[in-house]
């Protein structure tokens, strides 16, 4: 009894010892410290899924809407509804177009996302929700083309989305981005000391309380107002 | 006796829930009864002045004191669906100083807390590369390391306060923030382990998690202040803060900080992901939204008094302590009002005063017992001072959402309560 267990314990040392001779050997950087080893084409393969506006890191595969349609029942619509429309708190996918300057945007992939590639990536990279991974890319072309429906950006259940036709797909919100111009708005070009003293006439009065609302935890009910939902 | 009578009635209700037992509060409702023989906490032998407490290996890794039992992170249930796709918050009208618990820095996660065991970790450099690496943590802790102490604010706080005041609680209205001493390796030396090529302009930063979270970061921005972190606050990182390794982006959003850091990704083009365009993307009332808006803007807020930490000693010297900062750099001035911004003091800072980070700042003053409306509002060293709320939704419009940095305002009342107001 004894011996088998030093057998094995020694092979698994000299198996250890040469693994780690080989690992050193063939895999330190070229880099200026010498640090990590080069990544195998497989490695990268196994996790460079990001997809681009440019349609960059597409893979093959083509999906219906029909094919959509099936995979989101079952997959997605526990969660986003049958037609995007959401259920609870879960994201509306589907609508709001013509709501983004109104008191309660609805921002949803139609109405608001400026780019396709997103869907795309995003659905292959953490959808559905708890099985993140599961969908090959069919599924997710699928899926994509049956969210381009929902949305009316498609109307043609027999369409078929590629990564050949992805390019031409143009979501309605792609114009509306500006950059960040924060710094040029007036409270901050202003550039002046900040007033000290008599800063406004008279005693201030109350405009707004929280009380009203009352949606602090243990202060009020459970129930909030959707306005800044932070997913 | 006088001074006594003349005390405000104290918040009894709320008092209670932070005195964190009912030991605590028998012995504070003994102490008026008893004075003329002397409180009995001194004329008496305590059961710990008695008794041998526990030796020194009842607590291997130490907790706070079960006293401190209500100073803990707390969600808002209505906030979102679920709690693995949710946000918590900094208990900030507890602490004190710049430094953050942390066990009390505030959770933000879109697929739950990834649990990776250290030696499973691995961190992937490719792309626009002359050499795609692999690191384990162990080869992370080879490089040259640096110490930091920056705050991380997520884009969202004070974000539920736009179309005006909704929660009682600078836990709720500003607890998406936390500062700690990041330990790591600079960005810039991976990337210069794996060689730049010139054409890479951008970087794609993504987690191990359930939602493999990226972020697109201009490389400008990851070859100047960036770390890939282990540490915090000398330790290793917690779990729910990206254990093993995280990425540390000073003074920009906090979803740019991305957790469980896995894979960064050089390229010529921004990729445009989720989180970068249906979210963290602020929407103007013209309907145009703002993309890339990464910096955190000056900001302050008052942490104590303020409504879940109400004044409970009645009229008197009174100690107001905030929190103060700024993606541009440090915090150059705290300025309190205590009559809801017409008139205003140079509050003193406090402690270290280093670039984005947090900045403690106090202002002592004596209460008479009236109302007050106390404010406070920061400058930062490139001279931009704190806007008013009014100021940014007459710029902004109500449907932003994120970058609220609008100076907060605390009613509070005559008994020592407060409430989240807004002031004409």
């Amino acid at each position: 009894m004894s011996k088998f267990p030093k057998a094995s314990l020694l092979a698994a040392c000299l198996l250890a010892m040469s693994a780690g001779s080989v690992h050193a050997e063939a895999a330190s950087s070229p880099g200026p410290l010498k640090l990590g080893r080069i990544a195998t084409e497989a490695e990268i393969a196994a996790w460079d899924h990001d997809i681009r506006p440019d349609g960059k890191g597409l893979p093959d595969g083509r999906g219906t809407v029909a094919d959509g349609e099936a995979l989101f029942t079952d997959n997605c619509a526990a969660c986003h509804g049958d037609f995007g429309e959401g259920v609870g708190r879960w994201p509306v996918l589907a609508g709001g177009e013509g709501t983004l300057d109104r008191e309660r945007p609805e921002k949803t992939i139609g109405s608001y996302w400026p780019y396709l590639s997103t869907v795309y990536d995003y659905v292959n990279r953490a959808m559905p929700f708890g099985n993140a991974r599961s969908l090959g890319p069919d599924d997710v072309y699928a899926l994509t083309a049956y969210l381009l429906y929902l949305n009316d950006i498609v109307t043609d259940e027999e369409f078929e989305l590629s990564r050949e036709n992805f390019a031409d797909i143009r979501m309605p919100n792609v114009d509306n981005f500006v950059p960040d111009d924060r710094e040029r708005e007036k409270h901050y070009v202003a550039d002046t000391e900040p007033c000290m003293k008599d800063c406004k006439p008279g005693p201030v009065a109350i405009t707004m309380r929280a009380r009203v609302l009352d949606v602090t935890p243990d202060g009020g009910g459970e129930e909030g107002p959707a306005a800044g939902n932070v997913d | 006796m006088t001074e006594q009578m003349n005390k405000p009635s104290r918040p009894q209700a709320s008092r209670r829930a932070f005195l964190g037992g009912a030991a605590a509060l028998g012995a504070g409702l003994a102490v008026r009864p008893a004075l003329a023989a002397g409180d009995p906490l001194i004329t008496e032998v305590q059961d710990w002045n008695r008794y041998l407490g526990d030796g020194v290996d009842a607590r291997p890794y130490g907790v706070p004191s079960r006293f401190e039992a209500d100073v803990v992170r707390r969600d808002v249930p209505w906030l979102t669906a679920d709690t693995k796709s949710s946000v918590n918050f900094t208990p900030l009208h507890r602490l004190d100083g710049i430094i953050t618990p942390n066990g009390l820095c505030f959770e933000r996660h879109h697929g739950g807390i990834a649990e990776i065991a250290p030696a499973d970790h691995r961190l992937m450099v490719h792309g626009l590369v002359e050499r795609p690496l692999v690191f384990t943590l162990d080869d992370l802790k080879r490089f040259p390391r640096e110490n930091r102490v920056y705050f991380l604010e997520c884009a969202a706080n004070s974000g539920m306060e736009w179309r005006g005041a909704q929660l009682n609680g600078c836990q709720f209205t500003h607890g998406m923030v936390h500062c700690v001493m990041y330990t790591g390796v600079r960005l810039r030396t991976l990337l210069e382990e794996a060689g730049l090529k010139t054409s890479g302009t951008w970087l794609l930063a993504e987690g191990a998690d359930a939602s493999a979270m990226t972020r697109s970061i201009p490389l400008d921005k990851a070859l100047d202040d960036c770390l890939v972190a282990w540490g915090m606050n000398g330790e290793a990182l917690r779990p729910e803060q990206g254990y093993p390794v995280r990425l540390v982006v000073p003074g920009w959003e906090g979803n740019m900080w991305v957790k469980w850091l896995r894979r960064l990704e050089v390229g010529d083009a921004p990729w445009e992901h989720r989180e970068e365009t249906s979210k963290y993307t602020d929407l103007l009332a013209n309907g145009k939204a703002r993309k890339f808006t990464w910096q955190m803007e000056v900001k302050s807020v008052i942490t104590s008094p303020s409504p879940q930490a109400p004044i409970a000693h009645g009229r008197g010297r009174t100690v107001v302590s905030g929190l103060a900062w700024s993606g541009n750099g440090t915090i150059r001035r705290v300025d309190v009002s205590l009559d809801g911004g017409r008139n205003w003091q140079t509050a003193r800072i406090d402690g270290p005063s280093l670039p984005k980070a947090l900045h403690r700042f106090y202002h002592e003053f004596d209460w008479d017992g009236s109302e007050l409306f106390l404010q406070s509002r920061a400058m930062d060293e490139k001279g931009f001072v704190q806007p008013t709320k009014e100021d940014l939704r007459a710029a902004r419009g109500t449907n932003s959402i994120y970058h609220n940095n609008g100076i907060q305002t605390w009613y509070l009342k005559p008994d020592g309560a407060l409430e989240n107001v807004e002031v004409s």
